[in-house]
């Protein structure tokens, strides 16, 4: 796996999350999750206000290959979707890191981070896949 | 690893993603499915389908052998180069397969499917009894499928030699040429021809082709341009337990001249009564407008009772969902539980795009 940023932190379930300078998180999903997922096809997102547990689904992302639930790596209050997936959910695939995130969210815990995995340790982890 | 076709070094060099295809590895996607889908719809696309299995028969009795082993009738086949498609039925008039069967200067040369290989070539050998033919399977043979409203135009300016024959051919119409045969056969709903030749050959095909600008297209976008045609796909939409009355084939039965017998023909006659009756499901189109994706095992309620989709996706053409269900006769509502919420779907006849427009109502 080449180009992985290190600034994310990254969930076994190949969802990535960036903490923003204001100490929000924003979260996507990873270019090796994109790319094995194929044409992705439709993104169900959250309602904003709604709150998440770490772990639990968030999401719905149809590919044209098949549906695929997304787990929330941290717990939090979501506060803005990517409305650009709505109509363009291939952003995803072409830009998973940047344009292609989910939703932005308040984390209630920052120690979750603790658990999840930087670049080096996420690539290892899709090479033994 | 699987078998390779003599194409496969050259899936890699365009960037295949390879997949086990029924012991094979064969190209799924290129990167983009639905780029390469469109590709077909508005240009030319070629796809490597020699993994397919080629039987050749001959021998005097090789006419009145497949009018027993088919449930279409060979005997139209006016003249060579004729193809037709049919169902392979089993006495209990089940599908064994579908395949394409075309008449050729030293008989018949029938495809089937890859993944039925060994059971159709046991069943042929069984019912092949008693009678004089030859039973040839073609391993060396490529099979390219090149596709597109711009694929013969493409074809011809690569194929010179060929091209005025390749130009004059109906649908379903195709010719010999030396160990080649061209044919105007597919499975994506666009003009198109499939070519059956030494496998030696086809690296040099294809590179031509790609440098014409027909792009490679994978077993993916095979899939969603023949559902969007209306197509069944083999052991999805119709299998052994299936009659081929209940598979949308009805179409392909042969019941003239009534005096023909042919494998399953006496189960398929008690299918018929089943069906004027109500007692047997049809296969129907279903078309869903807003978000979702519509999937193969989704179970479907209709106002007549319960049914199942055999073939989903999402149509790259459309931007929404269709899908293939077996629903029970003259149902007229329809919802489909998608991930356990139950949505309303249209149903419509099974054919949604050909020459890539919009055909159902």
């Amino acid at each position: 796996m080449s180009n992985i940023p290190d600034d994310l932190h990254f969930a076994s379930t190949h969802e990535w999350v960036r903490v923003n300078e204001d100490g929000t998180a924003t979260v996507g999903i990873s270019n090796h999750a994109q790319d094995a997922l194929g044409d992705i096809v439709f993104v169900e997102l959250p309602e904003p206000g709604s709150r998440i547990n770490a772990r639990n689904e968030v999401a719905v992302v149809e590919s044209v290959k098949a549906a695929s639930d997304i787990y929330s790596p941290v717990s939090g209050e979501i506060t803005t979707v990517n409305e650009v997936l709505m109509d363009a959910p291939e952003t995803v695939n072409s830009s998973p890191y940047e344009n292609g995130w989910f939703y932005k969210m308040t984390l209630s815990d920052d120690a979750e981070l603790d658990d999840l995995m930087g670049a080096d340790a996420y690539s290892d982890h899709c090479e033994d896949e | 690893m699987g078998q390779h076709t003599s194409l496969y070094q050259n899936h890699l060099d365009a960037g295949a993603k390879m997949v086990d295809f029924a012991g094979w590895d064969m190209p799924i996607n290129y990167g983009s499915q639905i780029e390469e889908h469109t590709q077909v719809r508005t240009a030319a696309g070629v796809f490597d389908v020699s993994h397919m299995t080629v039987v050749d028969v001959s021998g005097e009795d090789a006419k009145k052998f497949l009018r027993y082993l088919l449930a279409n009738d060979v005997a139209r086949l006016h003249e060579c180069g004729c193809a037709l498609y049919s169902a392979m039925l089993n006495h209990e008039g089940g599908v064994i397969d579908d395949l394409i069967v075309y008449r050729v200067s030293f008989g018949y040369r029938v495809v089937v499917n890859c993944a039925t290989r060994q059971k159709d070539l046991t069943w042929l050998s069984d019912i092949s009894q008693g009678f004089s033919v030859v039973i040839d399977e073609k391993p060396e043979l490529a099979i390219l499928a090149v596709h597109g409203p711009l694929a013969i135009e493409k074809l011809c300016e690569i194929l010179p030699e060929h091209a005025e024959r390749i130009q004059q051919l109906g649908n379903f119409r195709g010719f010999e040429a030396g160990a080649w045969f061209i044919a105007r056969t597919g499975y994506t709903g666009e003009k198109g021809v499939e070519l059956i030749f030494p496998e030696n050959e086809a690296p040099e095909l294809w590179n031509k082709l790609l440098a014409a600008g027909t792009k490679p297209v994978g077993l993916g976008a095979r899939d969603t341009l023949r559902l969007e045609a209306g197509m069944n796909l083999y052991g999805h939409d119709m299998d052994e337990t299936i009659s081929p009355l209940a598979a949308n084939m009805g179409q392909t039965i042969a019941w003239d001249p009534p005096d023909r017998d042919f494998v399953g023909k006496s189960a398929l006659e008690a299918a018929q009564r089943l069906q004027a009756s109500g007692g047997l499901p049809q296969l129907v189109g279903l078309v869903l407008e807003q978000r979702g994706v519509l999937r193969e095992g989704q179970s479907v309620q209709t106002d007549k009772g319960e049914g199942i989709i055999t073939s989903g996706s999402f149509s790259p053409t459309l931007k929404h969902s269709i899908a293939l269900a077996r629903i029970p006769l003259d149902s007229e509502s329809c919802r489909v539980d998608i991930r356990g919420t139950l949505t309303e779907v249209r149903i419509v006849k099974p054919n949604f795009v050909r020459f890539g427009k919009k055909v159902y109502e």
